[in-house]
């Protein structure tokens, strides 16, 4: 039986005194979108800085295709792409130097990597652009570069946090559906944090965040009936209201 | 060293070269800031501070001539200084989570990092030295090239303590008191500028704090190597101090215990 692509387990993290993630338990499958819906102050940046071991949790475990992440952190990050919520891409080198770096760190030979940003940036429609300076792109160009980036090894997980935060409509979209279709095409395991229910699709699982809890977790459909919703929207402002009652 | 090492060192060092040269107005900076130094404050003070013969020097020398290594650290110093704001700067903007987020240890990282930003001061401490050479203010052949060693190990101590203070740095608005509370009483208090007897003359506590701080160890380590000569003490205490910095820069950006949950904190 194939490992989850994601398996997180009784993860619990406090700044402070206060809890910002309290038991957190989920799983991802290969070739599965699951969407972490959660409100702003959720836990979800938190949770992602645990994942990507940006820091360390004391209490519970996270494993990456079957490779605990305490035990083998390095083993573990190279199976996984990441897009993080701020801007990461170095505004004064162009779109291939930016991704040649990023080759460089996972270990891609040169010509490899020269292979495999030109095949990236051409499914994304950037390959006209790789020329140019981050500085000259906009929002939506740039977020497509930092997709191809984090998909250059090809990883077996793909996590995004709130990916189209300050990106257009038509961007946003175009961001969404990509992502959908690597998970159909290629089988690729996808954690999308968000906050914006229009980004679930109604075939995707979800997992609801609020104040450091897990909530709700299964398919869309399931979610929905175990709370008598008819539709991810009110299926989410039930359980956040409950939280607050 | 394993291919992966190889190319991800490779890979860091190119980003900061190509970050530097596109940062014009940054190279320009780091060789104004010494030249001003060598040919307007030196030519100021030739008369006022006379020199004596101490080695690594075998005859007088010039007063340009003897803060010529010290103005070499003193690049080193700044470049440490700016790579920890660009550290700083890369944390705030999020470009450096793709270093760390790398499959490799956070220690190679940190220390390719370092290497990289070493490998920038160096160019910056050549175009300086043949600018110098311009002006008539020359050095032994063979030390150009047998500093090369010792600016290495000069200006990854250096670095170290940039990496340092970019890890205990929380918020960019910061950075502007703690360049003024290291850069001058790390540069003024060492034998940069003057010879440590001289400060002895006036201040035997003066002395001592000059005689300790790293600064000083490493202006020493060029000053010899510039002249072929290897200053063991210097070469020993700066590499300690290079130990113990680094030491301290990896574990402030350790994700278990360093000070990067503590700022996630903050925010």
């Amino acid at each position: 039986m194939t490992a989850p692509a994601l398996e997180i387990e009784g993860l619990s993290y406090g700044y402070g005194r206060g809890f910002a993630l309290d038991d957190v338990s989920f799983r991802v499958n290969q070739g599965e979108f699951t969407a972490l819906l959660g409100p702003n102050g959720a836990g979800k940046t938190t949770l992602f800085s645990l994942i990507t071991r940006l820091f360390e949790a004391p209490r519970g475990a996270i494993k990456v295709c079957g490779i605990t992440m305490r035990d083998h952190p390095t083993k573990a990050l190279a199976r996984m792409g990441v897009v993080f919520q701020q801007p990461t891409l170095d505004l004064d080198l162009t779109v291939r130097q930016n991704l040649h770096y990023f080759a460089a760190l996972h270990g891609i030979a040169r010509r490899d990597a020269s292979i495999r940003i030109g095949e990236a940036l051409e499914r994304l429609d950037m390959a006209e652009r790789d020329g140019e300076k981050v500085r000259q792109l906009n929002g939506g160009h740039r977020r497509r570069v930092e997709l191809a980036r984090a998909l250059l090894h090809k990883p077996d997980l793909l996590v995004l946090d709130e990916p189209t935060v300050g990106l257009d409509v038509p961007a946003r979209r175009g961001i969404v559906e990509h992502v959908h279709e690597l998970c159909r095409t290629q089988g690729m395991a996808v954690l999308w944090a968000t906050h914006l229910i229009d980004e679930v699709h109604a075939d995707d699982r979800v997992v609801v965040i609020h104040k450091g809890r897990i909530l709700a977790d299964g398919s869309v459909t399931d979610v929905n009936r175990t709370n008598a919703s008819a539709n991810l929207t009110q299926t989410f402002h039930r359980l956040i209201n409950q939280v607050a009652a | 060293m394993s291919p992966h090492y190889w190319r991800a060192l490779q890979g860091i060092v190119t980003r900061e070269v190509l970050r530097f040269l596109h940062q014009r107005e940054r190279f320009l900076a780091a060789l104004v800031r010494p030249l001003v130094w060598l040919l307007v404050f030196a030519a100021g003070f030739r008369a006022a501070l006379g020199l004596s013969i101490i080695p690594p020097y075998e005859t007088y020398i010039t007063y340009e001539t003897y803060i010529i290594p010290g103005l070499v650290g003193m690049i080193q110093l700044f470049n440490g200084m700016q790579s920890s704001l660009s550290m700083v700067y890369d944390r705030e903007m999020g470009s450096m989570r793709t270093l760390l987020v790398s499959p490799l240890p956070r220690w190679f990282l940190l220390t390719a990092k370092l290497l990289a930003g070493t490998a920038v001061s160096i160019l910056q401490v050549y175009a300086f030295l043949a600018i110098a050479a311009a002006f008539d203010i020359v050095l032994p052949p063979l030390g150009y090239l047998l500093a090369l060693p010792a600016l290495v190990v000069s200006g990854l101590m250096l670095g170290a303590v940039g990496m340092l203070l970019s890890s205990t740095i929380r918020q960019l608005e910061n950075f502007a008191g703690v360049m003024n509370f290291v850069i001058f009483p790390t540069f003024f208090l060492s034998s940069a500028l003057y010879p440590l007897w001289k400060m002895r003359e006036s201040s035997v506590t003066l002395y001592q704090i000059c005689a300790v701080n790293p600064f000083t160890q490493a202006v020493e380590l060029i000053r010899f190597a510039l002249y072929a000569q290897v200053n063991w003490e210097a070469l020993g205490w700066t590499t300690l101090a290079l130990v113990i910095f680094l030491g301290a820069a990896i574990q402030g950006y350790n994700p278990a215990r360093g000070f990067m949950p503590r700022r996630a904190q903050a925010e």
